[in-house]
């Protein structure tokens, strides 16, 4: 076949000085990977502040009200630098936005969507490069409301990233920004999933087929999916909050309830309907922050057991069967909500059923591991913790499943326990697996070794004494300021201080990684086309790969976990070779 | 140094089982953590499902992340052979195998604990008098509020929302050994009815009604917790629950009489009474700013 010289038609190489340059190269960019690190960029910045937050949430709870570190006497000078009752609410409603909306979806789905599926499934860039770049632009309205409620009475939004209504209608300013952000953040996520899916529909390379993808493309293939569904659900009733709190109308607030000696509201509506849409969203959401991840954990699991993907078929199923049911379990979340109690019965059942794809998939991981010839290198490390913390986070899962367990350990620290196993413990593990992955893709240099198996062993440790001891406190409320005013929660206090030292520890650690991107940023080894032997089209083209991503248009012939193959003298078979 | 990260993940489950087994059978340092001694049959019930489904977990994840452990120590390339990885793509007998085990599993649990779901928020207590089936009433009406519970016994005529109805702030003394109903509604937003020695936990959510209903088997001071935000005092949302013999209960409720005067007028004019009973309450609220709703009165 005729070997095809891709042309660069998208946008005119940058001219001019220095300013211009770097206003058309980073500010109307439309090259996918330019999008894909600006994502990225953004969403680790996000992810410190998010971090902080979250060790001011541990400092109340080990120390409470207890003189804030730094930040005390800056906000509460008047009251001796402690932090008001307000303000921790404040704290982990903008932890669990900024974690989620900011940090784990922009993450996965924008920086790694965007970088990976245009290189990997051999397409010279997204098939909408200027809606591309629109979705990057919605998320700075998100960043400046969210900035702009910082510095809103309470500063900030603090009725919970569930926002549940009569409540969060009640609440200050700060929320309405809250929910304008979440609009905006909506937005861009939902033209990244148009173009994913048009991209992975339309733009895959001659002879690559649906079935010859790699695990990371489904993934990203079937979340853009379930963005494209669940998002205008979210918008809708994000709309209909913000329009009862200012325009008066009464979506969720019924007769006669009154907050603050305010009047009574004009009511008409119903307070359950929020949790039903949210939920409907929100819980898909929870596989649009693992799916991805699970996807790139599969890609390089394979690589460095030097093995095809066990059952690679089923894995795309089980993926499927995920989405799907993904998409009947919302109720979960409301067992003891008032919601019809027949009805939970149902959700139990399927909340149920989505533990056999998840299981499917734990157990295809182990299978490619067994036999292999397994290769610690730091992403793998991160990826095989990614394993092991999500059999934790989905067996919890299993037990919260069960109505009756549910009764004791709805809205208690055992919730965020799970939670954390499954957002932290897996995600962000897949996440920071992936970032040392594709590190050299992305700059061109390896990150160092070292330093990342010391950041591996101090997250994994840490991260476990902060999220393990949760399971403990199932009798323990979350949201709570001072869960030491209950008589019975006193004896927890020692168990929560071990917990927050661990937690310190976790965001210390992480400065590790800090200084590892960027000194390998600038000064790492050189990194090949290939550093890794990896099979999929990525790895085909230079390191950082130039705008239009291919010197030869890759002719794809055989799926992407040919390793080892017999037929083979080394132990790759790159997915363009000919045999 | 492959043996190290072996052994790293061969600790996961080793250390997750043994407290997990800790936290049940109370052995120090995890005697305490977990939930309190449970304080009804029904709770019982909930404890059995607890510990069952936590024992079969801690079963899965020993199999499992031991696999792992195991496969990383034995299948780490030491560079000492040049032979290749195993060329296996898939086995269907085995993805079906691991399919269909849990699936029975799931299955058994899922109706196993149907049951106990039922007992709990389905079958509402019944009483029968001169044949006719109904409803037991409810002893006590909770009203929750910010930041406080409010609650209305039955007066003499066995009924809540009615005249003589009973007042009393942030205590609940109820009789053990008897099945109690409580009819539980919200003031202004969503709270939680939470009392872990129960296993009793029920959101209230404003514009509908929630029935609730236990058994105590002892006497015993516990408390009830708010368990859904309900804004900046959300923490503080406490009650003390008194569960105390039908003698002590019932001089209790004289003397509660004697003492205070309810002025409980339902329906009347809900908008007016609710302003009412907010006052003194919105006095503590006003150093906050509510910007927002300033403007909605005005």
């Amino acid at each position: 076949m005729a070997e095809v010289t891709v042309e660069n038609s998208i946008t005119p190489e940058p001219k001019g000085n220095v300013v211009s340059r770097f206003v058309w190269t980073y500010v109307f960019a439309t090259d996918h990977k330019v999008i894909g690190l600006q994502f990225l960029f953004s969403s680790l910045i996000w992810f410190f502040v998010g971090g902080f937050l979250a060790l001011a949430v541990r400092w109340q709870l080990a120390w409470p009200w207890s003189d804030m570190p730094i930040f005390g006497h800056m906000l509460f000078a008047e009251s001796g630098g402690q932090m008001s009752p307000g303000f921790y609410n404040m704290l982990f409603t903008m932890h669990a936005t900024i974690m989620i909306f900011f940090v784990i979806i922009p993450i996965l789905a924008g920086a790694f969507g965007n970088y990976l599926i245009s290189l990997m499934v051999g397409g010279e860039d997204m098939a909408f490069p200027r809606l591309n770049m629109m979705s990057y632009w919605f998320m700075w309205p998100a960043f400046v409301c969210i900035i702009l409620s910082f510095f809103m009475p309470e500063y900030g939004a603090a009725a919970g990233w569930t926002s549940y209504p009569p409540l969060s209608v009640f609440q200050g300013d700060a929320q309405s920004l809250w929910l304008l952000a979440m609009v905006f953040v909506g937005i861009s996520s939902m033209m990244g999933s148009i173009n994913y899916l048009t991209t992975i529909i339309q733009m895959r390379a001659p002879g690559m087929t649906m079935f010859r993808m790699p695990m990371t493309v489904w993934g990203m293939f079937i979340t853009a999916i379930m963005q494209a569904f669940a998002l205008p659900v979210l918008t809708a009733a994000l709309l209909m909050q913000l329009s009862d709190r200012l325009l008066m109308t009464g979506f969720f607030l019924p007769e006669n309830i009154a907050v603050n000696n305010g009047v009574a509201t004009s009511g008409g509506g119903q307070v359950l309907l929020w949790q039903h849409l949210f939920w409907f969203y929100s819980h898909p959401a929870v596989y649009i922050m693992i799916l991805p991840a699970m996807g790139m954990v599969s890609d390089i699991i394979s690589c460095f057991s030097r093995k095809p993907l066990f059952g690679y078929r089923p894995m795309v199923y089980s993926i499927t069967a995920i989405a799907g049911l993904g998409f009947i379990v919302w109720g979960h979340h409301m067992f003891i909500s008032g919601m019809n109690h027949t009805l939970a019965m149902s959700f139990m059942v399927s909340t149920m059923l989505i533990a056999l794809p998840s299981g499917i998939k734990v157990f295809n991981w182990i299978g490619t591991l067994w036999g292999g010839k397994l290769q610690l290198t730091t992403p793998m490390l991160f990826c095989v913790g990614f394993v092991s913390m999500f059999v934790i986070g989905g067996l919890s899962g299993i037990v919260m499943s069960a109505p009756p367990v549910d009764i004791v350990i709805h809205d208690t620290y055992y919730i965020v326990a799970h939670l954390h196993y499954v957002l932290f413990a897996s995600s962000v593990l897949g996440v920071l697996g992936a970032i040392y992955f594709w590190f050299p893709k992305m700059f061109g240099r390896m990150m160092n070794e070292k330093l990342g198996k010391i950041h591996f062993f101090l997250t994994f440790v840490f991260l476990n004494g902060t999220f393990f001891p949760m399971h403990f406190l199932s009798r323990m409320p979350r949201r709570v300021a001072d869960p030491y005013i209950y008589e019975g929660l006193k004896d927890l206090l020692p168990l929560n201080q071990f917990m927050t030292i661990c937690a310190i520890g976790m965001g210390l650690t992480q400065l590790i990684f800090v200084a590892n991107f960027f000194s390998s940023m600038f000064f790492g080894a050189k990194a090949g086309r290939n550093p890794w032997n990896a099979n999929t089209l990525e790895w085909t083209t230079v390191s950082p790969p130039p705008h239009g991503n291919f010197d030869v248009q890759p002719i794809v012939r055989r799926g992407p976990y040919e390793y080892s193959h017999p037929s083979t003298e080394c132990d790759f078979f790159p997915q363009t070779e000919t045999s | 140094m492959n043996r190290f990260w072996s052994v790293l993940f061969l600790l996961v489950p080793v250390l997750g089982i043994a407290s997990v087994l800790m936290a049940m059978y109370g052995v120090a340092p995890l005697e305490s953590a977990w939930l309190p001694k449970s304080l009804s049959q029904a709770g019982d019930t909930i404890d059995q499902l607890f510990n069952g489904i936590h024992l079969l977990s801690a079963f899965i994840l020993a199999g499992t992340v031991f696999t792992i452990g195991w496969a990383l120590w034995r299948f780490s390339d030491r560079g000492d052979s040049n032979e290749k990885a195993l060329y296996v793509t898939h086995n269907t007998k085995l993805e079906i195998t691991w399919t269909v085990i849990p699936a029975l599993i799931l299955i058994f649990l899922a109706f196993f604990q149907m049951k106990s779901w039922a007992e709990n928020k389905m079958d509402r207590p019944t009483v029968t008098v001169d044949g006719v089936t109904d409803f037991k009433p409810p002893m006590v009406m909770v009203k929750a509020k910010r930041f406080g519970w409010e609650f209305y016994y039955a007066g003499d005529d066995g009924v809540v929302e009615t005249e003589d109805d009973i007042f009393v702030e942030n205590l609940l003394v109820l009789p053990a050994g008897e099945e109690i109903v409580l009819q539980m509604e919200s003031r202004d937003v969503i709270h939680s009815f939470y009392v872990p020695e129960l296993r009793l936990k029920q959101d209230i959510v404003p514009g509908m009604t929630q029935f609730v209903w236990f058994n105590a088997r002892e006497e015993k001071e516990i408390e009830i917790m708010c368990t859904e935000l309900c804004g900046w005092g959300h923490y503080m949302m406490k009650a003390k629950l008194n569960f105390v013999s039908r003698a002590q209960f019932d001089a209790w409720i004289e003397e509660q009489k004697s003492a205070y005067s309810p002025e409980f007028k339902n329906e009347a004019e809900p908008a007016a009474f609710l302003r009412e009973s907010n006052k003194s309450f919105s006095a503590k609220l006003s150093n906050v700013a509510r910007p927002l709703l300033k403007l909605k009165i005005n």
